[in-house]
């Protein structure tokens, strides 16, 4: 693909000109990928450890990218699509160069929330076309949330049936495969984010007693709130549920969620209330929900899957896993928060600079440019705990009408702010070439 | 069967009688929209003064058709008079900034005729950019567009805008902006914009339009003259907005002509002399004109059927500013709340849906000039990629 992306929409082709006769400058005729490593990893899936590091050696008669790893390959055959232009004869020029070349973090990735609006899989897979041409490295999907659950899933196809959008606003097995095989293809890991115990209201349209039905004055109201930690039956469902979720899906990686957890409902319902008692969590609601948190992540641990967690699970104390990573979105001194996760030996993913469903008028890229996710206090071994970040685009407003131009290229500020040295910092060269990469892209 | 819905007599065609023949004019700001549809058992009757009023009502009618489970139209008795509020109801594209496809602006047409809006004012032309190809000064797009072969708008593309646009019912009212926002007139027409000065000599920057050489005022006829041919609506957009006076400040001969005129030190005046003589001469073309509020603030002798265009908003200031204009006895157009291209996050609808043009102090013969309105869409952040996501 990376030959149509470089030859493919030829100023010759489309203006029918012949090329000059030869040049008399030297010729490229060929780029030689070579992958090092004893095994590429060419039938493999990405990982947060892989290797995406890559050596590019421009130089007449034969180019040469070498990589550790087939990722590294990847990254730097998009890096020599970068450095082949067309000039206005037809012919395609690159400069000789020596390019050695690796991420400054190694999680680099989009949220896209498919739960608000449902986005049609052709979106999806041009999104991911667009990370790729940015070095993103992970597709965080935010699949199901209160407004919808399009997720089909094989041992409770109810979940979809009652609880998406409609019949046909859902992702199948099929189309869930060919998501992570596309990203596959274009290194991207896929992170699927099932969020409880809130921003469950959709699961319980097709899962009979999963959420805490809501009391007001003794009487149930009719009305749900978070998934109820109290039962047995939950954490039953959930262990099916995240044994699905856990071979479907074959990152090493499960998002849980477990941000914005409406305490209100649970206070109101008097099984709860009892079971606070009874373990001794007073009035703190915030133990309950770690409580719950804690039962999750040991389902999902024993499925042998690291588990990533918004920040309020991190915040409300719940134990953790020593390698859960800890996504931080609350913008509100998130440096501080930044210290506070690190400091207490958690890896830590940003987010909170890079919500881009926030749009503004004007240059906001340039916002976000700027972000030095470094600039939090703490000690070289903490800052080492900081594996990345990930530009957000919530749903609540986006939808296939509107997604691709309300993405990028600001999402690309994202992506150089996360690859490219900490030193990359001037926005006046940033938008010279993010002027020519925009155009590029399209 | 039992539970079969009980179908009247299927409507197989809806009649459509338009009292006034004028199927192959053009709309005008005293066009007639109103129409009048009834749908009962049998019959559907669309009847309207005017073609433009019979264009509203089948837009109303597409509405009204629904299709059930079983894949059947259907459409509830009705009976609908309507009419618009206000008669100038604009969407503004800027074409300058960014050029856009003719198939962008085309679709942007069809968009705003499902939304009844009847007047597209083209800002074609700006500092960025030149993409009308004039015939009388062909240099202007071939050196001022962007890119003279991809980046322009032939004659028969201007044509066709105007005829899309009028089989909706659409005015196109045309902004040649002057004597600011130029620049990208310069490279094609040596001599007509401003030469800047660092102390004594030029420094190879240009400014707004030269307004004290002859040859200004020779190129302004000849162009207008065209362009009034081309555009077939009664009013010109004139523009007269936003004029930076620091090249003329800078300019020698400038500083002797403001001496020589008596106009001191203030620039308004000389801003108001080009002015007042580019409306004379769109006069006497036999065309009216839109000018933006600067031209009524800087006190500029108007035509009384001059429409204010007013734009700027601090604050709520712009009902005052309505209020001076229209009791000037001059009509208005408002645009100050509904820039488009300002976005925001979230339902940002609400806030333009929530403004009253009439909120103003004024006997109801001032609050009859308040003609319309024109959302607009700048194009500095807006090119095809983002243009219709972003306005609709």
């Amino acid at each position: 693909r990376y030959y149509e992306y470089i030859f493919g929409h030829s100023r010759r082709r489309t203006w029918g000109r012949w090329p000059l006769a030869a040049r008399a400058e030297p010729e490229l005729f060929q780029l030689q990928v070579v992958i090092e490593a004893g095994d590429p990893g060419c039938d493999r899936h990405p990982q947060l450890a892989s290797s995406e590091a890559y050596h590019l050696t421009v130089t007449e008669p034969v180019a040469i990218l070498k990589a550790p790893e087939v990722w590294g390959a990847l990254r730097g055959l998009e890096t020599f699509s970068q450095l082949v232009h067309e000039d206005d004869y037809g012919s395609f020029l690159v400069n000789e160069s020596e390019i050695n070349d690796f991420p400054r973090f190694p999680h680099r990735g989009v949220l896209l929330d498919t739960s608000r609006h449902y986005l049609p899989l052709k979106s999806i897979l041009t999104n991911l076309d667009a990370m790729a041409f940015n070095k993103f490295n992970v597709l965080h999907w935010h699949i199901v949330d209160d407004q919808s659950f399009p997720y089909q899933s094989i041992y409770f196809p109810e979940l979809s049936d009652k609880g998406a959008y409609s019949s046909n606003l859902i992702y199948t097995p099929t189309d869930v495969r060919l998501v992570i095989e596309y990203a596959r293809l274009r290194g991207i890991r896929v992170i699927p984010e099932f969020d409880t115990p809130g921003h469950t209201q959709s699961w319980g349209k097709g899962q009979k007693d999963l959420l805490t039905p809501c009391y007001n004055g003794g009487q149930p109201t009719g009305s749900f709130g978070p998934v109820n930690p109290v039962w047995n039956t939950t954490y039953n469902f959930m262990t099916k549920f995240f044994k699905e979720i856990s071979s479907v899906f074959p990152d090493e990686f499960i998002h849980l969620g477990g941000d914005e957890v409406d305490f209100s409902c649970w206070k109101s319902n008097p099984e709860v209330k009892e079971f606070m008692k009874k373990q001794g969590f007073g009035i703190d609601y915030a133990k309950l929900e770690s409580y719950y948190v804690q039962n999750i992540l040991d389902i999902v641990s024993s499925y042998k899957k690291g588990q990533m967690v918004w920040q309020e699970v991190f915040d409300h104390k719940a134990q953790l896993k020593p390698d859960t990573v800890v996504q931080v979105w609350m913008a509100n001194n998130y440096a501080r928060e930044l210290s506070r996760v690190t400091g207490a030996g958690f890896t830590a993913v940003l987010s909170a600079p890079w919500y881009l469903d926030y749009i503004s008028y004007g240059q906001d890229w340039k916002k976000y440019y700027s972000v030095e996710p470094l600039n939090f206090p703490g000690s070289e071994e903490q800052k080492k705990l900081l594996i990345g970040g990930e530009a957000c685009l919530w749903g609540e407003f986006v939808d296939a009408t509107n997604l691709t131009p309300r993405l990028w290229p600001r999402a690309s500020a994202v992506g150089e702010r996360l690859w490219s040295s900490s030193n990359v910092t001037n926005l006046q060269d940033a938008y010279n070439r993010l002027t020519n990469h925009r155009c590029r892209m399209l | 069967a039992e539970n079969e819905p009980s179908w009247e007599t299927p409507c197989a065609s809806l009649l459509v009688y338009v009292s006034t023949p004028g199927c192959d004019g053009f709309p005008s700001l005293d066009s007639s929209e109103s129409y009048k549809l009834s749908v009962s058992k049998g019959s559907m009757l669309l009847s309207a003064e005017t073609i433009w009023g019979a264009l509203r009502g089948l837009e109303t009618f597409s509405q009204l058709v629904g299709r059930d489970e079983n894949g059947m139209y259907y459409i509830n008795e009705t009976e609908i008079v309507d009419f618009p509020r206000f008669p100038h109801r604009g969407l503004l594209l800027d074409t300058s900034r960014h050029y856009l496809p003719l198939k962008a602006i085309l679709e942007t047409l069809d968009v705003m005729a499902y939304n009844k809006f009847n007047v597209f004012h083209w800002h074609i032309v700006d500092d960025p950019s030149f993409p009308y190809e004039s015939s009388t000064f062909p240099e202007l797009s071939k050196q001022g567009a962007f890119n003279a072969m991809t980046h322009v708008y032939t004659a028969s593309d201007v044509r066709s805008v105007i005829e899309y646009a009028r089989l909706r019912g659409i005015r196109v009212i045309a902004e040649f902006d002057t004597p600011g926002h130029t620049l990208s007139w310069g490279p094609g027409a040596p001599g007509l914009l401003t030469p800047c000065y660092v102390g004594q000599g030029p420094s190879g920057v240009y400014g707004p339009i030269n307004p004290i050489v002859n040859s200004t005022y020779q190129f302004v006829t000849s162009l207008f003259q065209e362009i009034s041919a081309v555009f077939p609506d009664f009013y010109l957009h004139l523009g007269g907005d936003e004029v930076d006076f620091t090249c003329w400040k800078s300019n020698p001969e400038i500083r002797a002509f403001m001496v020589q005129m008596g106009l001191g030190q203030d620039y308004k005046k000389l801003e108001s002399f080009y002015i007042q003589r580019l409306l004379d001469i769109v006069s006497s073309l036999g065309k009216g004109y839109i000018v933006w509020q600067e031209v009524f603030d800087n006190d500029v002798k108007l035509r009384p059927d001059t429409v204010i265009h007013v734009w700027k908003e601090n604050d709520l200031q712009y009902l005052n500013e309505i209020a001076n204009v229209t009791r000037s006895g001059y009509r208005a157009l408002l645009s100050a709340p509904w820039y488009l291209n300002r976005i925001s996050y979230g339902q940002d609808w609400i806030k333009a849906y929530k403004v009253e043009p009439l909120m103003f102090e004024g006997v109801p013969e001032q609050k009859a000039l308040v003609i319309g309105g024109e959302a607009c869409m700048w194009g500095e952040y807006v090119d095809v990629t983002n243009l219709t996501p972003r306005l609709w």
